[in-house]
């Protein structure tokens, strides 16, 4: 047993769970705008009308939160593999959290601000 | 045949270096590469190297051939030697003793953790623990390992990660026992493998099973893990 404080979830089986959910949650997002943007005449209307919806709004807050968890798992991996020492690993790890919050926070606002 | 060879002698040199060696290889059969360097040690006794059974059983002369990690004793030079040269280097990842020499202490304290061993707790029978053919059968395919070190020093993962990544090798071995029928310790043994590190840090490239001299399949043996951790865990 290898201890980590530093990790997403509370384990591995966690962190793998996560980010293979978290990847069918993105594929679908990209999919379906591919699609909008390829079958759909996309003015401001229509964009702005997509995302007036509800259950758009809850997709791409969903989407969001899956990017951040997916992105936090996938480069704290990359520290943990390339970045040796510990205090400028904990520092890159910090400063990809603090990117991924900021990221989360101000799409919550674009989405479900008025 | 050109032979470059890995040299490191930490009593006298610096830095290590490859010597680049000419050999004349006897014509009309096909040389194992563990013969080519007792050539070579009969024209210079300080090259070191481990070896033992010569057979591939032993599993002493894990070795990095042409870029390729395998036995030296049951690998012939029709199957390494690129342009007549051959390129001999330790198993990479691990620390160099001497020459082709490696400290595999990290790799053994990786098998230990997986508990390499029988645990029962329930009372001793008469005679013996018996097993139906179908269950012993599950366990082909794991207990070959001779534990050679070929794959876990082919494996990235364990390359940047070797005190905390069990690596292929050690992960075989605690399926090997996961797996056993007689084994009632699936619980403890899963629990010690439910981190970020010891099982997760396998990304699944299948280095070890492409370099494995016993043609064994530890990526497969790391999934069945996974699949027991995912199950114990949903």
């Amino acid at each position: 047993m290898v201890n980590s404080a530093t990790n997403f979830g509370r384990s591995g089986v966690q962190d793998w769970m996560v980010q293979r959910v978290s990847a069918y949650v993105l594929a679908l997002y990209t999919l379906f705008l591919l699609g909008f943007v390829l079958f759909t005449n996309v003015t401001y209307e229509t964009w702005s009308g997509l995302f007036a919806q509800t259950w758009f709004r809850v997709f791409s807050l969903l989407a969001l939160l899956s990017i951040g968890a997916h992105a936090w798992i996938g480069l704290w991996t990359v520290t943990t593999d390339y970045v040796k020492a510990a205090t400028p690993r904990f520092l890159v790890q910090a400063a990809c959290g603090l990117t991924m919050f900021v990221y989360v926070v101000w799409g919550v606002q674009i989405l479900w601000g008025q | 045949m050109l032979v470059s060879l890995y040299r490191y002698n930490p009593e006298t040199d610096n830095a290590p270096y490859m010597q680049d060696i000419e050999l004349d290889v006897p014509e009309g059969r096909d040389l194992m590469v563990l013969d080519v360097i007792t050539l070579l040690k009969e024209k210079d006794p300080t090259i070191a190297f481990r070896r033992s059974c010569r057979e591939g059983v032993c599993g002493s002369d894990g070795m990095n051939m042409n870029g390729k990690n395998g036995l030296g004793c049951i690998t012939p030079l029709s199957e390494v030697v690129k342009k007549n040269k051959l390129v001999l280097r330790p198993l990479p990842g691990l620390p160099v003793i001497r020459d082709l020499v490696v400290d595999m202490s990290l790799f053994y304290k990786q098998y230990e953790k997986v508990m390499p061993y029988l645990m029962n707790d329930k009372p001793a029978p008469a005679i013996e623990r018996l097993q139906s053919p179908e269950e012993r059968e599950k366990l082909d395919g794991l207990y070959e390992c001779i534990l050679c070190a070929c794959c876990s020093t082919a494996c990235p993962s364990f390359w940047w990660n070797p005190d905390k990544f069990i690596g292929p090798a050690g992960l075989l071995q605690a399926y090997r026992f996961l797996a056993d029928s007689r084994d009632t310790a699936q619980e403890e043994r899963l629990s010690h493998l439910d981190d970020p590190f010891s099982v997760f840090r396998c990304r699944g490239i299948m280095n070890c099973v492409s370099v494995c001299p016993k043609g064994l399949n530890p990526t497969r043996a790391i999934g069945h893990i996974r699949n027991l951790l995912l199950q114990r865990a949903t």
